[in-house]
């Protein structure tokens, strides 16, 4: 199949990152993307960016498998990045307290070094989660993301859905490719070259289908879940549960101190969320 | 020793709260311990209801009206939850893909394990032994999409029988698998009945496929009740099974065809037991009365496939030098097991992939620079499931959709949607919802809103997958009547009933290699053929061979021509 239909699959190559229980990946995430969520300190936020790369390098992901991520990711934050610029040009003034102007611009709006840092950060901050998440995400067999979400005390319903989510989506990505090839032959155009709200109404024209075609599915699994006993009991074993070893707690560790050392760093150095160089 | 009752229906009967009126009606039936039932009956006759009843999705996920009762292992089902009875009765549902609940095989088959909070370790041998069972221990880490129908339902057979069920339920077994396929799984139930003491209820309207093992006895339920209870071979001695719109055995009709009376002596109910003794000769004689068919003069070529190649990555061919002229109002068969290339031939004729290698001509021209919108208008595609080319609430909008699309005034697009509707058989639902619809009906608006571009060609996938034979006969017959007002057709399928019946001409997939174009009387006689493409032979051929007849292809031949000719066609 082609390389489309692997878009957010997990692809089993033996790296030190896959060998990982799914539990330490999740656990790894959220305290390295706290770490970078609570600080506003560029220094510290691109030293954990450039180690997050350099995992997402050890865990051979192409970047063609990341690619339409990276791009959306990218259109939002740019997006972003112009709004909060466009509604609060004086934020970093606010922030750090001093005002230095770069440039005059429109009526009364200036452009100032503390918004240009504010920004920076902000915007490096949100591209840092990415490597994080898609490590996770790529790196993580689907059946032991559900039993580590469960690990971490996700109700475990909820866990399984992530893990059907996982199991389905390539069959509804295949669904969704028959069904449109099927409409364009009936002439739906889906090209640049129709209007905007002309592709959204053809758009529906794939949707619907697959819609219809997706509820016969959802009976059918949920028969075949009760059938087999899903939610008899409060609690659930996992088929797919890696111990933990003594990598994990490595890994586990390692990024505690980086939490650890994020949340030192705006106490003891900075006295604040923000790393404030003007003053 | 004596029998012992392990489902107990009594005076039964059932009503969906969303339907009018009840779908089973007054069922008194009984199931003993170690028995192998086969329950039969077309659509709607109540017998995936009857189903549900025993494995308690009814009354724990559809409710409705009960009345009398029914007791399993002597309890009453009432009393019971589903999670108890899923411990006693194992359901293997129809589509093996959409039951996969797991990420990968041994996932699955631990689900209800999982459920049951069985520690790992026991878990993982537990899971190991039960997949040796049915010979999945070597694929446990495989993905639903590496493995193929047969095994993804052996995965959920294992996944009941974890629970050591003491009764397995299949319902419908063998839709969605090839014939070959098919077979096995017939085996593979059969052996775990000889193995075990498990009482199996198979339930099923293709009912030749099943008998090819043995059963206890046959049920066939008819609009909500049992109209016979009784022994194979009583039962397809008996008029029930053409008067329910049940299939009967292919080899039955053969003899019937010959003025042969199947009685109950001959064992007719399955082929291995068949005795003909003294009917050998009314069969030769009426095989030899059959005067053969003449050949038609062939129309001219429409459509030719020279030398077409394809890969989705350059690497991994999936079709190799396909080449086969298809002639004006021909009807024909593209069959292969799955994975074979005919998906993605009917894609290349459609223009939804571009062919490597090779040419497609259309009446001599070469039709590589035309789009899919441009193809459409000569070849259309029916997809297998309607509801994936629906997206309209009402009839006329969604017949007149690619019209539409393609900026045909709504003056004109009016009466080439009535005439469209008017061939499908559809007029008097113009204005319909196409909620309203039954299946066939839905199946004929998708082919209306193909047929409205008025293509020469169609291209339909599966078109009877999962119908009973009424509606099966129903769709075939409609496109047997549009075959004859001009249009070609090519048929996907597995569907061995429907190759011999309805097209006189085959092509055979394997591998991405065309291995057969010929008449589907040599390619389901022929050893070779058969094997590679994951078909079974005709029953015909085994009652040639009965009758001493030693050109088993020839008689199949001589079949379809009777046949064709008794019908009409």
């Amino acid at each position: 199949m082609n390389t489309k239909m692997k878009l957010f699959s997990y692809n089993t190559v033996d790296t030190p990152i896959h060998q990982l229980s799914g539990l330490t990946k999740l656990i790894c995430f959220l305290f390295l993307s706290f770490a970078v969520m609570y600080s506003y300190d560029i220094r510290v936020i691109l030293l954990i960016m450039a180690f997050s790369i350099y995992i997402l390098r050890v865990s051979r992901v192409q970047y063609s498998q990341i690619r339409t991520m990276v791009l959306y990711v990218m259109v939002f934050v740019l997006t972003n990045l112009v709004i909060t610029f466009l509604f609060s040009p004086e934020m970093g003034v606010e922030l750090y307290g001093t005002r230095h102007v770069i440039t005059k611009l429109v009526g009364n709006i200036s452009l100032t070094w503390e918004q240009v840092l504010y920004q920076v950060t902000k915007f490096f901050k949100y591209i840092s989660v990415i490597p994080l998440g898609m490590i996770f995400l790529l790196t993580t067999n689907p059946s032991e993301f559900a039993s580590s979400l469960n690990g971490i005390r996700v109700n475990y319903k909820a866990a399984f859905a992530v893990s059907l989510t996982l199991r389905y989506f390539p069959d509804i990505q295949r669904e969704y490719h028959d069904i449109s090839q099927a409409q364009q032959a009936r002439g739906l155009d889906l090209s640049h070259k129709a209007k905007f709200m002309d592709r959204f109404k053809n758009a529906l024209l794939i949707i619907i289908p697959l819609i219809f075609s997706s509820l016969d599915r959802i009976e059918l699994i949920s028969n075949a879940m009760d059938l087999r006993g899903f939610g008899k009991s409060k609690t659930r074993t996992w088929y797919t549960c890696k111990a933990l070893n003594r990598a994990d707690y490595v890994a586990l560790i390692l990024s505690a101190l980086i939490f650890a050392g994020s949340l030192a760093v705006s106490a003891f150095i900075n006295h604040s969320r923000f790393y404030n160089p003007f003053l | 020793m004596e029998k012992q009752a392990i489902i107990e229906f009594k005076n039964f009967s059932f009503q969906y709260y969303s339907q009018s009126a009840p779908t089973l009606h007054d069922i008194n039936l009984t199931i003993y311990k170690g028995e192998k039932v086969l329950i039969v009956g077309p659509s709607g006759s109540g017998k995936s209801t009857l189903g549900h009843c025993i494995n308690g999705l009814i009354p724990f996920a559809y409710k409705g009206e009960i009345s009398g009762s029914l007791a399993i292992k002597g309890q009453d089902t009432r009393e019971k939850s589903i999670f108890e009875l899923s411990k006693i009765v194992g359901t293997v549902l129809q589509d093996s893909d959409g039951q996969f609940v797991g990420l990968t095989a041994g996932e699955d088959i631990a689900f209800a394990l999982e459920n049951d909070n069985v520690p790992h370790d026991a878990m993982q041998s537990r899971v190991k032994q039960v997949a040796e069972m049915v010979e999945m221990d070597q694929l446990l880490n495989s993905s639903p999409f590496e493995l193929s129908g047969g095994q993804k339902q052996r995965t959920s057979l294992a996944g009941v029988m974890i629970d050591n069920v003491e009764i397995l339920l299949f319902d419908e077994p063998l839709a969605n698998l090839d014939p070959a396929t098919g077979k096995t799984a017939i085996e593979i139930i059969d052996n775990i009945h000889k193995d075990s003491d498990k009482t199996v209820v198979i339930i099923e309207h293709r009912l030749e496929d099943v008998l090819h093992r043995e059963v206890s006895r046959v049920i066939v339920l008819n609009d909500g009740h049992i109209v016979a209870d009784m022994d194979v071979h009583e039962l397809v001695c008996s008029n029930i099974l053409t008067e329910t719109g049940i299939r009967e055995p292919l080899y039955i009709t053969a003899l019937k065809y010959a003025g042969v009376e199947v009685t109950c002596d001959m064992h007719p109910g399955y082929i291995e037991t068949l005795e003909i003794g003294s009917a050998k000769g009314t069969v030769k004689s009426w095989f030899k009365a059959i005067p053969p068919e003449t050949p038609h003069s062939e129309n001219p070529c429409v459509l030719q496939m020279e030398a077409v190649s394809f890969s989705y990555d350059g690497a991994r061919p999936i079709l190799q030098d396909i080449h086969f002229d298809l002639h004006e109002g021909e009807m024909i068969s593209l069959v292969g097991k799955n994975g074979a290339g005919k998906s993605t031939l009917s894609k290349l004729l459609c223009g939804f992939e571009k062919v490597d290698k090779g040419v497609i001509r259309y009446r001599g021209e070469d039709i590589k620079d035309k789009t899919i919108k441009e193809r459409a208008e000569i070849i259309g595609l029916v997809m297998q499931n309607p509801n994936q080319m629906i997206s309209k609430a009402l009839i006329y909008d969604e017949v007149a959709l690619g019209l539409r699309l393609r900026g045909v005034s709504e003056e004109e697009i009016k009466p080439r949607v009535e005439k469209v509707l008017k061939i499908c058989g559809l007029a008097p639902f113009i204005d319909w919802p196409i909620a309203a619809l039954s299946y066939g009906q839905k199946k004929r608006v998708t082919i209306a809103s193909i047929l409205v571009l008025d293509p020469k060609i169609l291209i339909l996938d599966e078109p009877t997958a999962g119908q009973d034979y009424r509606h099966y006969t129903d769709i075939m017959e409609f496109l047997v009547e549009l075959n004859r007002l001009g249009v070609t057709i090519i048929l996907i399928t597995h569907d061995m009933h429907l190759m011999l019946e309805y097209t006189p001409r085959a092509i055979v997939l394997s591998g991405g290699h065309m291995i057969a174009d010929t008449a589907a009387s040599f390619i389901l006689t022929n050893q070779e053929v058969i094997e590679k493409a994951n078909l079974k032979e005709t029953s015909l051929y085994h009652l040639a061979e009965l009758a001493g007849i030693p050109d088993g292809t020839h008689f199949v031949q001589g079949f379809i021509d009777y046949e064709r000719r008794l019908k009409n066609r």
